[in-house]
């Protein structure tokens, strides 16, 4: 059975409909590709994934159960993160904040009054994680906004990966990165399928995208337009493919100079 | 100052040790201690012990007013009918301590229920309806009032029961009980802001609303909570007002908000939220006290300590902004 499945997911915002009835499955330790023209709903896909945007149609199922009716915070607890391409970080608060922001480990206070939030326990582990990363921040009181673009995502990642997801969606992680910084970034990707974890890669860097993933899913006009394995396809069948036919070779060629 | 071109780096590492680990900016402290040292040399008074009860129980409305503003201004939101919502508890207050005659307990929990209701539809508005906080909290100071003016028919309600002028007048130890309560309350919003999951979660809400909601906090939900307990403190500082001056007035806490919001942002407020302090908005309450009685101390009218207000509302976001994009150019 699928770690998670979707099917016929339709989601609309007033009079625009961006999806109609997306099917979509996911194994654990599978790495899926996302990929699509602007506009496609690759992101709004997500987001119905991740409970920020309700589907107004459809199922969704993770681990064999419904999640349909689950908030964001609940559908976090089963094991679903999501990078955000924003990243999605409070940047005026701390690197152990921003980590655990609405996950906040509490201890009774002189051992009586309850709820107070345990700080030491979060810069300790946050530390933890960060260097388990690999990375290197200035300081983890600082607030995240004073770090550099890759620092940010470091500190993204990291919330992602603290609380052992099962499935990782990740909206272009690569983007804003340097090329040393983008290398790290598809090793963790190779380093969660190792652990069994799931991940599902939103990227326009096609080259990325062939490289790491076990499939790659076209989304077109709000549909899952084709489900290629990535071992038995090549950059031209997927630009085409995104871009629906037509003169593809030209759409191909530029991709691979890219 | 000498130590400051001596040093440069020290000064700055001392700023931000203070931001990171108490909240608060330090200049705001250094802004009271001058403050305070002229008003000491202007008027020989000043620096007496009653004066200094006298500036704490003045401090003592509008610093619990000034908490509330800390909550919802952290948070990203704005509460302009603090000053209504108080006058308007007060009334509620004394209208069921004398008009209806019951037992003051009861008084005391209109004030704070009347706080928390106007509050509470602030929140439902803010988040269901979709209207911009600044245009629903303005309705609101205007309904506040109207209805403050409607329950006790434009005039103010004597006649309170003693056990409530003692909240207002008492002095157990030669402490003013308002100045206790203050000190109480903000001992426990301090702890509420800075070591809880609710007070994390209202910064990071007004840090941005998005990472919020990404993270799974309940985000209309906490904009609820949090406009309530705005109203509710409103609700305190109305109690505090009417048992201080001994009656339910309708005008009372007029402008109130002005100084209020004041406070909060000299505190270290970030006027757009994802920063605050309760312990930063004490030191901005108490620059707005001693301001306001050292300039009664040297006889300055009433209506050039309104424009002293205005003014150094406005010169404290300045400066707040002046340092935020000094600090993201570094």
């Amino acid at each position: 059975m699928s770690l998670l499945s979707l099917q016929g997911i339709r989601k609309s915002f007033g009079a625009v409909d961006v999806l109609h009835g997306v099917d979509l499955k996911v194994d654990a330790g599978e790495v899926v590709g996302l990929v699509g023209d602007n506009g496609a709903g690759k992101s709004t896909l997500m987001k119905t994934i991740t409970g920020i945007y309700r589907a107004d149609s459809g199922s969704i199922h993770f681990d064999g159960k419904d999640i349909l009716p689950l908030d964001p915070g609940q559908r976090r607890r089963l094991g679903i993160e999501m990078i955000y391409q924003d990243l999605s970080l409070a940047k005026q608060q701390d690197v152990a904040a921003n980590i655990f922001l609405g996950r906040e480990p509490v201890k009774k206070l002189f051992g009586v009054i309850p709820g107070f939030v345990d700080k030491a326990e979060m810069d300790r582990q946050a530390a933890k994680m960060i260097e388990r990363l690999g990375a290197h921040l200035p300081s983890i009181n600082r607030s995240v906004g004073s770090f550099s673009g890759g620092q940010q995502q470091t500190v993204a990642i990291a919330r992602a990966l603290t609380f052992n997801p099962k499935l990782v969606i990740m909206d272009e992680p690569t983007a804003a990165l340097a090329v040393r910084e983008v290398q790290s970034v598809l090793d963790l990707i190779r380093r969660l399928k190792s652990e069994g974890i799931a991940v599902i890669l939103i990227s326009h860097r096609l080259n990325d995208v062939l490289s790491v993933t076990d499939r790659i899913v076209v989304l077109r006009h709000g549909r899952a337009d084709a489900d290629l394995v990535t071992a038995n396809t090549n950059m031209t069948e997927v630009v085409s493919r995104i871009v629906g036919g037509g003169d593809i070779g030209a759409a191909a060629a530029h991709e691979q100079r890219g | 100052m000498a130590s400051e071109t001596a040093q440069p780096g020290f000064w700055a590492r001392v700023q931000r040790a203070s931001v990171e680990r108490l909240h608060i900016r330090l200049e705001s402290l250094l802004v009271l201690v001058a403050l305070s040292a002229v008003m000491a040399v202007l008027s020989p008074y000043f620096l007496s012990l009653s004066n200094f009860l006298n500036i704490l129980l003045a401090t003592s409305t509008i610093g619990v007013l000034a908490i509330a503003a800390t909550f919802v201004i952290g948070s990203g939101g704005l509460d302009l009918s603090l000053g209504s919502v108080m006058g308007l508890s007060g009334v509620a207050g004394a209208f069921v301590a004398v008009n209806l005659g019951w037992p003051w307990p009861l008084a005391i929990c209109a004030c704070i229920i009347a706080g928390g209701i106007a509050g509470y539809i602030n929140g439902q508005l803010v988040t269901r309806a979709f209207v911009p906080a600044f245009i629903v909290t303005l309705g609101m100071l205007g309904l506040a009032r109207g209805l403050a003016l409607v329950i006790s028919q434009g005039r103010a309600i004597y006649g309170l029961p003693a056990e409530i002028v003692y909240i207002g007048q008492g002095r157990p130890f030669g402490i003013p009980m308002p100045v206790i309560l203050l000190v109480l309350t903000a001992i426990v919003a301090h702890c509420l802001l800075a070591y809880t999951r609710f007070g994390r979660h209202t910064l990071a809400l007004g840090d941005s609303e998005g990472a919020a909601r990404a993270a799974g906090i309940r985000v209309e939900h906490h904009r609820r909570i949090i406009y309530t307990l705005s109203g509710a403190l409103a609700g305190l500082a109305g109690l505090l007002f009417t048992a201080r001056v001994n009656a339910g007035d309708p005008t009372a806490g007029i402008n109130y908000e002005l100084t209020a919001i004041t406070a909060a942002i000299i505190g270290g407020t970030n006027l757009f939220g994802g920063r605050a302090s309760i312990l930063g908005t004490m030191i901005g309450a108490l620059i707005m006290g001693v301001l306001q009685n050292g300039l009664t101390l040297l006889a300055v009218q009433s209506y050039y300590q309104q424009m002293a207000i205005g003014a150094v509302l406005i010169l404290a976001v300045f400066i707040d902004q002046y340092q935020v994009r000094k600090e993201s150019r570094v």
